[in-house]
């Protein structure tokens, strides 16, 4: 049946001692190359007329959206988390959709990039949280409600990050997997379906990943009043 | 021989639970969706929140089954080491 290869990781396209040139890089690199084009050909183009550029229109949808998303899931005033949440959205999908072109794995498919960004997620919590409400009120949180929930605290931040990576791992590789797998054996229709249904979950696990990003973030910053004084319920319920 | 069992074994048994799970939240958001049907994006995006976080168990399983599939350390060590 050949090989299947499980990762994007093992295609390599040069190396030099340690540092290895495979197509998990180069792919992350046609995606930010992606978003970056097009991100500068409609800024350079900006216009504040009646009638705007189509792409300039999609773009004003896309992040008003994702702003109108994370004010309701957070509860507070979305406009610092829109650049981190949204390029965070953006790149998983837009990798996930450039898997239509022949050739292209999503990159998101190798558990280095998956890991990778929630690497970033794990930096970005205390990073949001220390500046919104200082060092030792947000230190301060990993103590309630009493100091002995110190560890505990620390694993499930950790297991947290953990799951965010090995989710989308394991939704964009077993997409992939599948696709393989089925190309091996039924080479006419199915492959299609399936492909079809990889760019379904591709998107959703786009929109999880945001969004739990997004409620880690409001969790670590939002500020705690006192139990009876409570007037704000978060929209999701998920926080405690 | 054993790990392709075991492969086997895993996502079966392992797609079990989250299934259920997933069916009663989705039977319990049906149910507060006809209740209170002005809430509905609300309700919608926090069941596909919740389904996300119930289906990492059944994904973390299928990761172990591909693993001892197509990249079985057991294997690779004898194949490394063989003649």
């Amino acid at each position: 049946m050949g090989e299947i290869h499980i990762s994007t990781d093992e295609i390599i396209f040069w190396q030099s001692g340690w540092f290895q040139l495979n197509a998990t890089i180069v792919l992350t690199w046609v995606v930010m190359a992606v978003l970056v084009v097009i991100s500068m050909w409609v800024r350079s183009r900006l216009t504040n007329d009646t009638k705007i550029p189509k792409l300039q229109n999609l773009m004003e949808v896309l992040v008003e959206t994702i702003q109108k998303q994370i004010g309701e899931v957070s509860g507070q005033d979305p406009t610092p988390f829109v650049p981190f949440i949204g390029t965070l959205f953006l790149y998983i999908a837009v990798a996930t959709l450039l898997g239509i072109v022949p050739g292209f794995n999503p990159p998101t498919a190798s558990l280095s990039t998956t890991a990778a960004l929630s690497a970033c997620v794990f930096f970005a919590v205390p990073f949001f949280g220390i500046r919104k409400l200082g060092f030792g009120s947000y230190v301060g949180q990993y103590f309630k409600p009493t100091w002995l929930m110190l560890p505990f605290n620390i694993i499930g931040e950790l297991s947290r990050t953990l799951a965010l990576a090995v989710r989308l791992y394991g939704n964009m590789m077993s997409g992939a997997v599948i696709a393989a797998v089925l190309l091996a054996f039924v080479p006419l229709f199915i492959p299609i379906v399936m492909q079809l249904f990889g760019l379904i979950t591709g998107m959703i696990q786009a929109y999880i990943f945001a969004v739990l990003a997004m409620v880690y973030i409001a969790s670590a910053t939002r500020v705690r009043q006192e139990e009876d004084l409570k007037t704000t319920n978060s929209p999701t319920g998920l926080e405690h | 021989m054993v790990s392709i069992i075991v492969a086997g074994l895993t996502t079966a048994l392992g797609s079990i639970g989250p299934a259920f799970a997933e069916g009663r939240a989705v039977v319990q958001a049906l149910m507060s969706i006809a209740q209170q049907p002005d809430e509905s994006n609300t309700i919608t995006r926090t069941l596909f929140v919740g389904l996300a976080m119930i289906e990492s168990t059944a994904i973390y399983c299928f990761v172990i089954s591909m693993i001892l599939i197509f990249g079985n350390p057991f294997w690779l060590h004898i194949i490394g080491s063989g003649p």
